[in-house]
């Protein structure tokens, strides 16, 4: 029996009469690498902030981290690490000022906080651009300092909103690359994506469709089912049927 | 703790990298405290004066040359009789009419003089009582040195002794400029922090700090702190210049005027991360503080005497914090009143403060 990192059972959010996610349940197992499929407006965002604590369920239950997604959204926020589709580090600090803000909210010691800093700057290549304005950055370099920075504090899991969107191909290699060395060390990703290619980097995807998980399986199980030779087939068959777009 | 200096030390980071901030703080104060106190001096100069002398005697002269003497007035020469002079007065030429009844001289040796008559324009209400009061001041000195002189007795003519206490020149700008300093925080402590947070909000990056577990207070600290240091910098730049321009410098203590201006600092900038807490874009913040800050300075103070004011208006005033730190500024600034005498303020103050940041934590909403 694998252990989970994320166990969701009929989680549920309604804003008004609008159900945006419909009783969705499933397992994120320690150290996966999960994607998290959907069609735009599918509620895949909404789901995934649920998971981070950033929004209340309506109704079900689950937890993430070993913290119960209705009661413990602080606790929750110790152990994860986001990296939302809107790039979201402070634009006018410098890339160390920006670790070394998230690394004093994450209360991490200022040794610990250099360590860290030096192997992720060298790891990306960065030492020579540290006192760059985050600003002044490429959008590639900013993507792949963004999960750098959701990972500083060693999460268990981080979960990634789309964080290769209107990144050029070699750059989304690189970015994946960062994602395997992460998930090497044992940290769960969860990741949504559009892309269908980066889906079948992923250990199990899930497909929402309508605010509904309408399948869940490795990419391989998947294309069996389907009878078709890619994710992509998989996809468009899945999300033919929605009823709902952006 | 140390959470709490890491999120001051990036708040000041952000304000220095930007073009606008750091002249704002520094530019506004001293614009406001040399420009302002020159436009909203209310004190009335050069009131235009007509003369009707209807007794050509030593005593009518001298009133004559004492009224010429000062710049309050424009002597606008004499009028041959009252109705001139009130053509003159209906055309706008001359704002206050002073006649002088025949025979004053010797009637008021024979301590039964016909009264002057003085007669204002008052279209204009404050130029007209305050031109009124200033001709009446004059003319009663004038009458009390001749009195001295002639060895009269007093009661010859009813004579006021006029006394301002506290601000003897009745100088508007003395009164004016504590009021100035107010705004002067009002408007920044109020204002920048709303600013700050609604623009994290629009550009996203509050949504990072909501997934992390920092707690809402060193949150909320971390905002108030920048925007309260930043304060008691510029009512400091603003307390020099007015020694230095105006030489006006708290008769009482300084640190009174300190431990006020630290409680209601926090208010307003309570008052502004409760409001951008609750909006979500910028036009919705902007007018929220507006509609405040409007009341602020009309309702409590700072331009009207709160006493004046209708019945229920002044109960309305008990509950804006402005009032409070406006009364504590005076009465230190011209009267040198003690803390212990002002303690009431203080903690109408400390409460205001209290609940403000108690609002602004709770309507921090890091799960909705």
């Amino acid at each position: 029996m694998k252990e989970t990192a994320i166990s969701i059972r009929e989680l549920t959010k309604r804003f008004g009469d609008f159900t945006a996610v419909d009783r969705i349940s499933f397992d994120v197992y320690k150290g996966e690498i999960f994607g998290f499929l959907g069609a735009n407006g599918a509620g895949k965002t909404t789901a995934m902030r649920m998971l981070c604590g950033l929004s209340f369920p309506t109704s079900g239950s689950g937890t993430v981290a070993g913290f119960d997604v209705m009661r413990e959204g602080e606790m929750i926020k110790r152990h994860i690490g986001y990296m939302s589709q809107r790039f979201s580090l402070y634009d006018d600090l410098t890339v160390m000022e920006n670790i070394r803000l998230f690394a004093g909210i994450y209360n991490l010691t200022p040794y610990r906080t250099r360590r860290r800093a030096v192997e992720l700057l060298s790891r990306l290549n960065f030492l020579g651009e540290r006192h760059t304005l985050v600003g002044a950055l490429p959008l590639g370099w900013k993507q792949k300092l963004a999960f750098s920075i959701a990972t500083l504090h060693s999460p268990e899991i981080v979960f990634l909103d789309e964080p290769t969107g209107g990144v050029d191909p070699i750059t989304r290699r690189q970015f994946w690359e960062l994602i395997y060395e992460e998930a090497n060390r044992g940290t769960t990703v969860f990741v949504t994506t559009h892309y269908m290619d980066e889906a079948e980097y992923c250990a199990r995807v899930s497909i929402m469709v309508d605010g509904e998980v309408r399948a869940l399986d490795t990419p391989a199980a998947l294309k069996r089912q389907f009878a078709t030779d890619s994710m992509d087939g998989v996809f468009r068959t899945i999300a033919r049927g929605a009823k709902r777009a952006e | 703790m140390r959470t709490l200096l890491v999120l001051i030390q990036k708040e000041f980071l952000q304000i220095r990298r930007n073009a606008f901030l750091p002249r704002l703080i520094v530019a506004f104060p001293i614009m406001i405290m040399l420009v302002m106190p020159w436009i909203t001096a209310m004190d009335v100069r050069h009131v235009g004066v007509a003369v009707v002398d209807n007794d050509h005697s030593g005593v009518s002269r001298r009133i004559i040359s004492h009224i010429g003497a000062t710049d309050w007035f424009t002597l606008h020469g004499m009028a041959a009789d009252y109705e001139t002079a009130l053509r003159q007065l209906e055309r706008g030429q001359v704002d206050v009419i002073v006649e002088i009844p025949e025979h004053f001289e010797r009637d008021m040796v024979r301590a039964e003089p016909k009264p002057i008559s003085i007669s204002a324009n008052s279209v204009n209400a404050t130029k007209g009582s305050l031109g009124m009061q200033y001709v009446l001041q004059t003319v009663a000195k004038t009458l009390k040195e001749l009195q001295a002189e002639r060895g009269l007795v007093a009661g010859a003519s009813e004579l006021t002794v006029v006394q301002n206490r506290y601000n003897p020149s009745l100088n508007y700008r003395h009164y004016m400029i504590p009021a100035l300093m107010i705004m002067l925080m009002v408007l920044i402590c109020g204002f920048l922090p709303t600013l700050n947070i609604v623009g994290e909000k629009e550009t996203g990056t509050i949504e990072q700090i909501n997934v992390t577990p920092l707690s809402k207070l060193t949150f909320s600290l971390g905002k108030l702190v920048p925007y309260w240091l930043i304060g008691l910098f510029m009512l400091t730049v603003a307390m020099l210049i007015a020694r230095a321009v105006y030489g006006l410098w708290p008769v009482g203590a300084p640190g009174v005027i300190y431990l006020a201006a630290m409680l209601f600092i926090l208010v307003m900038s309570g008052l502004g991360v409760t409001v951008a807490n609750m909006s979500d874009t910028m036009q919705q913040a902007m007018f929220v503080m507006f509609f405040f800050v409007m009341i602020f300075m009309l309702m409590s103070g700072l331009m009207t005497p709160i006493e004046s004011m209708p019945r229920w208006a002044q109960t309305i005033t008990l509950f804006l914090p402005p009032r409070y730190f406006i009364e504590v500024m005076r009465a230190v600034y011209l009267k040198g009143t003690a803390f212990t005498e002002l303690w009431r303020c203080f903690a109408a103050l400390g409460l205001f403060a209290l609940l403000f940041n108690l609002l602004s934590v709770v309507t921090y909403k890091k799960q909705a």
